[in-house]
């Protein structure tokens, strides 16, 4: 690791002030950390998130969940209020990297470094759920450019992030056995607006949705529905775990595994 | 610069001054407080070697910056002892062989710790071993360990468990 000065602020506005482009936020650290002694991140300061308490936390308001950014996986994970409206977040959240990671990691440091493999982003996009920051509110399909881009600006925290509660929704990965890391990972949503099917980990620029099996969930969201679908492998990851066709295949059947457990 | 923070660490507080921003718990522990039980196995959060328990709960130590937790209150094999009386975890370890070489045994143990006190994983040994999946063990005694843990388990009541954590 390379040498860096360190801030503790106590509030979003001083956090912003301490903001530079040399300058990192850290919050889990789970990412940010390893990345910094492998020396590939070198930032000249640090700005620690961790005091900021109205960044954490979990509410219900009327027909959203709304989770601050310092809130860890493991808190989603067991969180009554998650429970009752969308299980399916709160079991994506219960199944990312293990207990450790999940203790530490936050899903506004999961959002803002847009892991190709991470999870939460299939459940944002799928949810459509809004990003708040202290600047603006992006919606998901705003906020995601590609391979660990977003759409945050210099002297962007992300504060919260709002779910809209939807009919029915369900997550299933397919994980790499060593990190847990999606190699393919499905979010499907029932709402009144329709179905949305949302894949992480396969994605050769990203999360992205399906609109051929979201078509074929609006007529009738059911299993069913998706028995003869196919993917194209066209633009999707080939890498030591597995190719673009295998990765397709596995879009459908993890899409099929997760309609049939939204029921 | 030099920074000083405060923390509990196995039921005694202590005041630490270091001097650099990049010192993490593990090293905290290891070369300032002479507490080498939590080993430095991976230095990025993969093997769970450097397990402590902070506030109650299961982190890698490695990956935490020492001044991001001040005021904290920690808990590393070195505390689970009562004396000559092993911990329970520490017992069912020995009991059941779970270990060869013994590195990775400290973080083992003190997962096992945070999982039982957790109460998520109950009798279910598929459980178990999911819920002790942040911690490799390079020798391979991983059957021995959710052995131990699942005994430890079932000899600790719900006040126990309390107890001893
Ligand atoms: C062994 C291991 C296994 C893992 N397995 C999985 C897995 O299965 N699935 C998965 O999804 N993830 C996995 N992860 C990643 C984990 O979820 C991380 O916690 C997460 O990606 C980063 O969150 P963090 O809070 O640790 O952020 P940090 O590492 O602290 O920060 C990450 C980045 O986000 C920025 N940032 C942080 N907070 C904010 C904010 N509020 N606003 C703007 N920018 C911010 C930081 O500046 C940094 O660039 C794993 C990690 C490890 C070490
Ligand atoms: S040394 Fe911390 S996880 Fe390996
Ligand atoms: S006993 Fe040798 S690494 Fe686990």
């Amino acid at each position: 690791m390379y040498a860096f000065t360190y801030h503790q602020p106590n509030d979003v506005a001083a956090a912003v002030a301490l903001l530079d482009e040399d300058a990192k936020l850290l919050a889990g650290g789970q990412t940010l950390l390893p990345t910094m002694k492998q020396r590939l991140a070198s930032p000249a300061s640090i700005v620690d998130l961790g005091k900021i308490g109205e960044l954490s936390g979990i509410s219900r308001e009327g027909e959203t969940i709304v989770i601050g950014a310092m809130t860890r996986h493991a808190d989603v994970a067991a969180n009554a209020a998650v429970h009752q409206a969308i299980p399916a977040l709160a079991a994506l959240a219960g199944g990312i990297g293990d207990p450790h990671v999940r203790n530490r990691g936050t899903i506004g440091g999961s959002l803002a470094n847009n892991d190709p493999a991470a999870d939460y982003p299939a459940a944002v996009l799928a949810l459509g759920a809004t990003i708040v920051t202290n600047k603006r509110e992006l919606a998901a399909e705003a906020f995601f450019h590609g391979l660990f881009e977003t759409a945050l600006g210099e002297g962007e925290i992300i504060v919260k992030v709002r779910f809209p509660i939807p009919q029915k929704a369900a997550y299933q990965k397919f994980r790499n056995p060593a990190s847990r890391f999606a190699l393919v990972g499905v979010f499907v949503t029932q709402t009144k607006g329709g179905a949305r099917v949302a894949v992480t980990g396969a994605g050769a620029s990203g999360v992205f949705r399906v609109n051929a099996l979201e078509a074929a969930l609006g007529a009738s969201f059911a299993a069913a529905a998706l028995k003869d679908a196919t993917v194209p492998a066209e633009g999707l990851n080939t890498d030591m775990h597995a190719d673009a066709a295998y990765r397709a295949h596995l879009i459908v059947v993890l899409a099929r595994r997760a309609v049939a457990a939204a029921g | 610069m030099s920074f000083s923070i405060s923390l509990t660490v196995n039921g005694a507080a202590r005041k630490v001054a270091f001097d650099d921003p990049r010192v993490t718990l593990l090293d905290l522990l290891r070369e300032r407080l002479d507490l080498t039980g939590a080993k430095k196995g991976c230095d990025r959060g993969q093997c769970g070697a450097c397990t402590i328990l902070i506030d109650g709960r299961r982190i890698n130590s490695c990956l935490a910056l020492a001044l991001s937790h001040d005021g904290a209150d920690l808990l590393t094999i070195e505390g689970l002892a009562r004396g000559d009386a092993l911990h329970p975890v520490q017992a069912a370890f020995i009991a059941h062989d779970s270990f060869q070489c013994g590195f990775c045994t400290p973080g083992q143990i003190m997962s096992a710790v945070g999982l039982i006190q957790e109460g998520q994983a109950g009798h279910d040994p598929e459980r178990v071993r999911e819920g002790m999946s942040g911690n490799l063990c390079r020798c391979g005694a991983y059957v021995d360990i959710a052995d131990a843990v699942l005994d430890a388990q079932k000899r600790l009541t719900k006040l126990d468990r309390k107890q001893v954590a």
